[in-house]
């Protein structure tokens, strides 16, 4: 039986971890330290690792190579009952044959806690389902049976709780709810949670510190934010929001700034905004970062130009148009314009330079698989 | 009824039940129509004879019509052991039926999962034994353990068994005849409902503390109770009416009689139709009660 259980939460180390199947290796040397009481996120696509991540520190699977460590003991070799971790599956799974309170109750009962079932009805007062308790899971719709399973794992005050796309089946409204309500349950209890996900928006919502899987290796890591304004990989630029990368030669330097050209056009990204400083690099910008007009701006050292280019396409999305800009020998450009009046400002077809601040430019350090496509 | 616990858990409501009443009950008259013919008409027949007295003017085995229900005192009084026999073996076989069978279905339903060609080759391995007659697979027995077998000879030899003793005939022997004959009943419907259990269940109970045993005994075997429900019934049915294994001819002896010996000796030999009319409806009730107290104990409605 787990020995320990604390009020707050465990920090988790992962150290060296590598995870072979028959035929592919999910995970390649992954070290990974999350602090306690951190909502940290594993975002990537599907098949990056991240929820094996998950399943190797809930022990549902075992490394090939590498140590876990939670809360600074080396957990690599326990079973997953002894483990101070629980899950909240993606598919929830419930116990079919149980009250919604018998469910919750589960995990208190194999670890002999007195009074399991008064401190299953608190937390189901916590996720508000208390007036469902004798109902069955399958009696349920897909945010209470989520709800429901969130209130199984909490419930044992585990020193880490994993959250494998929990919200993953959920419609979109229900989604934003609960991603708000988890996070509110999160600062609530202190606990650490580690949560898997591949929506990029969830995922900078709700985390602390987001890190972006790629090929079983962790690409990059930081608060949302860092990560959002200076991506350093093409993968990360183009998986945590949308960026226009443009590939060219180093060919002067400043004190505090590099330029490349591309297609005759002298594009500067400050020196610490950028990975690499010489030879072939990748500069990217936000789409709405940048802004149009139909007359050429000055490019100075604080303003990079590109242009002219033609509209091709515009994507309506309420607040703001998605503009797509063809640059001759460039490729397509995409800008965020708000809309501030009731009418595009420009159409389909029209003639534009494109801008944007020199500082709002990112240099990454790898380049894209294939050059210039945003 | 008891005998919904067969069908699947779940059968739809009725949907619209006026939409075309003609075409349904048409559809449904063969059906009816056989029911009657071939069940219905037998069974009033067979508790009319039931009833009967012999008659008092006849010769030997001449019965007339009455509703003589001391024939059922009767035959209660003159074969309680048999009919307790006949129980108490089924219960034995069910049981062992179902030791032996769940562990088999489990590795063939969960474990093999990855391999599939494994699957369906051990499922095969389970019925191959129906295309062979089920006497001959019994008789076949009987040589294998026959008085004069090496394997008896050898339980002589290491002395398991005194040198009077032997194998067939006895009790140990029936039993061990039923199970062997009523195995796959009991393999087949566990391997339906294990195949799909849902190991995310697992999973889940190992996430939440329970070690291997508990989550067996708290997740596995709930959710895989329809499967051990139907399993039972269909051996424990069968076998509480079976009068081959027991019989002296096969692997029983006289001290091993079942209530379906009973019955075939007083209807083919003594030509006591009565009473073995009485002894066929008092086993059919019987097993209508334990088996409706047995699916109500076990709950299946907590499995809908």
């Amino acid at each position: 039986m787990a020995k320990e259980f604390v009020a707050r939460g465990a920090d988790l180390e992962l150290k060296q971890i590598r995870k072979e199947f028959p035929g592919f290796t999910a995970i390649d040397n992954l070290d990974l330290h999350v602090p306690a009481g951190e909502f940290f996120a594993l975002l990537g696509p599907s098949g990056c690792g991240k929820t094996t991540t998950l399943r190797l520190v809930a022990g549902l699977e075992s490394p090939t190579k590498g140590k876990i460590f939670i809360g600074g003991k080396d957990i690599t070799a326990t079973k997953p009952h002894e483990r101070p971790v629980n899950t909240v599956f993606q598919s929830y799974a419930l116990f079919p044959h149980m009250t919604v309170l018998e469910n919750v109750a589960f995990g208190l009962r194999q670890r002999k806690v007195a009074d399991p079932l008064a401190k299953a009805k608190d937390a189901l007062n916590l996720v508000q389902l208390s007036h469902l308790a004798d109902r069955k899971p399958q009696q349920l719709s897909g945010g209470q049976q989520q709800r429901v399973a969130l209130a199984r794992a909490l419930v044992n005050r585990p020193s880490l709780l994993l959250l494998d796309e929990p919200l993953g089946a959920l419609d979109l409204k229900l989604r934003r709810e609960m991603q708000t309500e988890l996070k509110a349950i999160q600062m609530e209890v202190g606990l650490t949670f580690l949560h898997v996900t591949h929506d990029q928006e969830e995922a900078m919502d709700m985390a602390d510190t987001v890190a972006v899987m790629n090929l079983g290796r962790i690409e990059q890591m930081g608060a949302p934010e860092t990560l959002y304004d200076r991506p350093k990989t093409v993968f990360v630029s183009k998986f945590l929001g949308q960026s226009n990368l443009l590939v060219g030669d180093v060919t002067s330097t400043s004190a505090n700034s590099i330029s490349i050209d591309v297609a005759g056009n002298k594009i500067s990204v400050p020196k610490n905004r950028a990975e690499k400083h010489k030879g072939k690099i990748a500069i990217g910008f936000r789409p709405e970062k940048a802004t149009f007009s139909s007359k050429k701006p000055t490019a100075t050292s604080a303003k990079n130009v590109i242009g002219p280019g033609e509209v091709l396409d515009i994507r309506f999305t309420g607040v703001s148009n998605q503009y797509l800009i063809e640059v001759p020998q460039l490729g397509n450009i995409t800008v965020f314009a708000q809309n501030m009046t009731h009418f595009a400002p420009i159409e389909v077809g029209a003639k534009v330079w494109i801008s944007w601040d020199v500082e709002n430019s990112f240099g990454l350090s790898d380049l894209p698989a294939k050059n210039v496509k945003a | 009824m008891a005998f919904a616990a067969f069908g699947s858990a779940n059968a739809p409501a009725a949907g619209k039940p006026t939409r075309s009443g003609k075409v349904v009950i048409a559809l449904l008259a063969p059906g009816l129509a056989y029911l009657g013919a071939f069940f219905l008409t037998p069974l009033f027949a067979l508790i009319m004879v039931s009833l009967e007295v012999p008659d008092p003017n006849g010769g030997y085995a001449e019965y007339v019509p009455a509703f003589e229900i001391g024939n059922y005192f009767y035959v209660i009084s003159e074969y309680l052991p048999h009919i307790l026999r006949s129980f108490g073996y089924a219960l034995a076989a069910t049981v062992l039926a179902l030791v032996i069978s769940y562990p088999l279905a489990y590795f063939i339903g969960v474990k093999a999962r990855p391999w599939p060609l494994l699957q369906k080759l051990m499922l095969t391995l389970v019925i191959a034994p129906f295309f062979i007659s089920f006497l001959l697979r019994t008789l076949a027995w009987k040589q294998i353990f026959s008085n004069e077998s090496w394997i008896v000879s050898s339980l002589h030899d290491i002395g398991l068994l005194a040198p009077t003793q032997y194998v067939v005939g006895t009790p140990f022997m029936v039993i061990f005849g039923l199970t062997y004959n009523f195995i796959p009943f009991m393999t087949l419907p566990l391997y339906t409902s294990l195949e799909r259990l849902d190991l995310r269940y697992l999973e889940a109970g190992s996430d939440l503390y329970a070690s291997p045993s508990k989550v067996f005994r708290k997740v596995t075997l709930p959710l895989s109770m329809p499967g051990i429900i139907s399993g039972t019934l269909l051996t424990f049915i069968p076998i509480a009416g079976d009068y081959i294994n027991a019989s002296g001819d096969f692997l029983g002896s006289s001290s091993t009689s079942m209530i379906g010996n009973v019955i075939e000796s007083n209807y083919l030999q003594i030509n006591d139709y009565p009473s073995a009319s009485a002894l066929s409806v008092l086993l059919m009730g019987v097993i209508l009660v334990l088996v409706s107290v047995y699916v109500k104990k076990s709950g299946t409605e907590d499995l809908l």
